[in-house]
């Protein structure tokens, strides 16, 4: 995978305007993602990581500093030039889930598909396949209320791979379920790492979890604290 | 396949909420049911009137004394059956000219009375105003010149007055004074909310001896060709102008008596349809209120679209198109209503309806841009949405 850094950040910060008050969430982040990475975002609850993770995922612009997304500059992108580059760029995978209710799982996966503008019947052959390998291709047309929580979250695993992305974000994906088929989802998430080469960057509470990651990146009161890449680890 | 998307996507929120989308739906059909039911109702009477009006005759021109204006009073009448040998002269054939003197009257057979309009006319009223008799004959000339005491009556006077009987041959009493009935006209039913068949002919011979008077009330000419029709009522009114100085003459077309009753009714049409289109208003502002609804109720799902790779657009496009499809059905199933509700008014009462393309079209028309007029803030709330913050909501 030499395919260029996936998302780079240069002292990036993020401010909130809360009743006219500035408060700060991020204060000057700098870290690179690169291609195939597996990274876990640690750190207490107001630390800034779900802020970082919702910078890296283009969901949300910096205050100051650069972020650059699969070679783009953020801060000058256009709102729906920041849809497609989420589409092109980005995969989901949230702690709740976030499926479509009334919607069968393959029309669940190729959501982010009517978004790129692919046709129903391509749409529907590629979100099977992305079931299938999920292990989920005997329940295509099941609706996520006939689903068991660790299938909802393969659901969404596979709806976030479906269109190929460089990077996995996922916030605290094993948080809803069980320890039994969080630890099942966490297997999948790094072979689907392994396998596609897809950089996986996870926000995790649990200890565990992130130190089966290769990168752990620490972060409180809004700055990186520890980063094991800067330590010698793996990454850049 | 964007749109195709939203489309579907819309179709399955509706379903989802059916108590709710119809309940929303019923201000829509509501009001598309009134505009369409009292368009038909303004359209059909305007349509009956025009018919009765061209019914009178064509090329019909009314002479009367004064101005035609609308309000204004009735000028007492000086014409004179000299004057109306003066307007047979100008027309060229006194066969095309009819007079009235006209007065309600009790009318008397046996024990039976009857308070009618009895007019004194000539021997052409017939062939002037198109009028068919139905048993026995019309006056003639010499009945006229004679002011023989002969009378021709109306279906409903002639029910009324001899429900059991045949009322040719029959005597009445008209204001003390014995008439013989020589005929009876065909039915002609409602005009302007009158009974046309509420009504007595006799000579105008006989009337103004009745009435005691010399005058007539106004004088009917059928022009001979409708092209050079208000020349001619030009040169009636001169001659009357010059027999009568002093008074000022009108000679009125039936394109003229359409034209104004045309407008009073299209006023009224409009006053209707703009009634109506106040409720379809208030059904807009209840799509709006159940948008905003379904927009607050469906934050997650926008967060997760635009996470995903949905647009601004994309989403204000598929709320927009609830909105519209909402009013669509709403205005649809309105619309049917309206025409049901305008044929069995046609068909059970005596007014007349009659549903025209342009109300249903526009009454289609309007409920889907009320749908995009008051679907539009829901949707850009919903397109502008911080999808960080969208994700969030509970």
């Amino acid at each position: 995978m030499s395919r260029g850094p996936a998302i780079e950040a240069f002292d990036v910060s993020r401010t909130y305007e809360l009743d006219g008050v500035s408060v700060p969430a991020l204060r000057g982040v700098s870290l690179t993602v690169g291609a195939g990475d597996y990274v876990a975002l640690i750190g207490p609850s107001g630390s800034g990581k779900s802020t970082l993770m919702h910078l890296l995922g283009g969901l949300d612009r910096p205050s100051g500093g650069r972020l650059v997304i699969g070679g783009r500059e953020v801060g000058s992108l256009s709102a729906p030039e920041l849809a497609r580059l989420r589409n092109e760029t980005i995969g989901f995978v949230f702690q709740a889930f976030h499926l479509l209710p009334r919607t069968s799982a393959v029309d669940n996966v190729a959501l982010p598909l009517v978004y790129r503008g692919v046709g129903a019947r391509q749409r529907r052959e590629r979100a099977a396949a992305m079931l299938g390998r999920v292990g989920l291709g005997h329940r295509l047309h099941h609706r996520p209320n006939q689903l068991s929580g660790g299938e909802q979250q393969r659901v969404a695993i596979a709806r976030a791979l479906v269109t190929d992305p460089t990077v996995l974000l996922a916030d605290e994906p094993t948080g809803n379920l069980d320890s039994t088929t969080g630890a099942a989802v966490l297997e999948l998430l790094e072979r689907l790492n392994v396998e596609s080469g897809v950089a996986l960057v996870m926000v995790t509470h649990d200890a565990e979890v992130a130190a089966r990651a290769r990168r752990r990146i620490a972060m409180r009161d809004g700055v990186v604290v520890a980063d094991s890449a800067a330590d010698g680890g793996a990454g850049t | 396949m964007r749109l195709a998307e939203a489309w579907r996507v819309a179709w399955d929120a509706l379903r989802a909420n059916r108590m709710r989308s119809a309940l929303t739906m019923l201000g829509v059909v509501i009001g598309v049911a009134s505009v369409v039911l009292l368009v038909a109702i303004g359209t059909g009477t305007k349509q009956r009137v025009e018919q009765q009006v061209e019914g009178l005759g064509s090329n019909l021109l009314l002479v009367v004394p004064g101005r035609l204006d609308m309000g204004s009073a009735p000028a007492l009448s000086p014409l004179t059956l000299q004057d109306v040998d003066a307007v047979g002269r100008v027309v060229g054939d006194p066969n095309r000219v009819a007079v009235t003197v006209a007065s309600g009257a009790t009318v008397r057979a046996g024990n039976r009375e009857d308070f009618t309009t009895v007019q004194g006319v000539l021997e052409t009223t017939p062939t002037v105003f198109a009028r068919e008799l139905g048993r026995g004959r019309y006056l003639t000339r010499a009945d006229v010149d004679t002011g023989r005491r002969v009378a021709v009556l109306g279906d409903a006077v002639a029910r009324s007055l001899f429900p059991d009987r045949e009322a040719v041959g029959q005597q009445i009493n008209v204001a003390g004074v014995r008439f013989r009935v020589i005929g009876v006209f065909t039915p002609l039913g409602q005009s302007l909310g009158v009974d046309r068949d509420d009504e007595v002919h006799v000579p105008v011979t006989a009337a103004q001896r009745l009435y005691g008077t010399q005058r007539v009330d106004a004088i009917a000419v059928k022009a001979p060709d409708r092209e050079r029709i208000d020349e001619l009522g030009d040169r009636i009114v001169a001659e009357l102008n010059g027999r009568h100085p002093g008074t000022e003459f009108s000679a009125v077309t039936q394109e003229q008596i359409l034209g104004v009753l045309g407008d009073i009714l299209g006023i009224l049409t409009g006053v209707l349809a703009a009634i109506a289109g106040i409720s379809l208003l208030v059904g807009g502002v209840g799509v709006s209120n159940i948008m905003l609804v379904s927009v607050r109720e469906r934050t997650r799902e926008i967060g997760l679209r635009k996470a995903v790779g949905a647009r601004p657009r994309d989403i204000g496009v598929q709320f927009l198109l609830e909105a519209v499809l909402l009013t669509s059905v709403g205005g649809l199933t309105g619309m049917a209503l309206g025409v049901g509700g305008a044929l069995l008014v046609a068909a059970l009462s005596p007014i007349p309806a009659a549903v025209t393309w342009w109300s249903l079209a526009l009454a289609f028309g309007v409920s889907a841009a009320v749908g995009i007029v008051f679907g539009v803030v829901p949707a850009q709330r919903a397109g502008r949405l911080d999808p960080v913050v969208a994700l969030r909501a509970e």
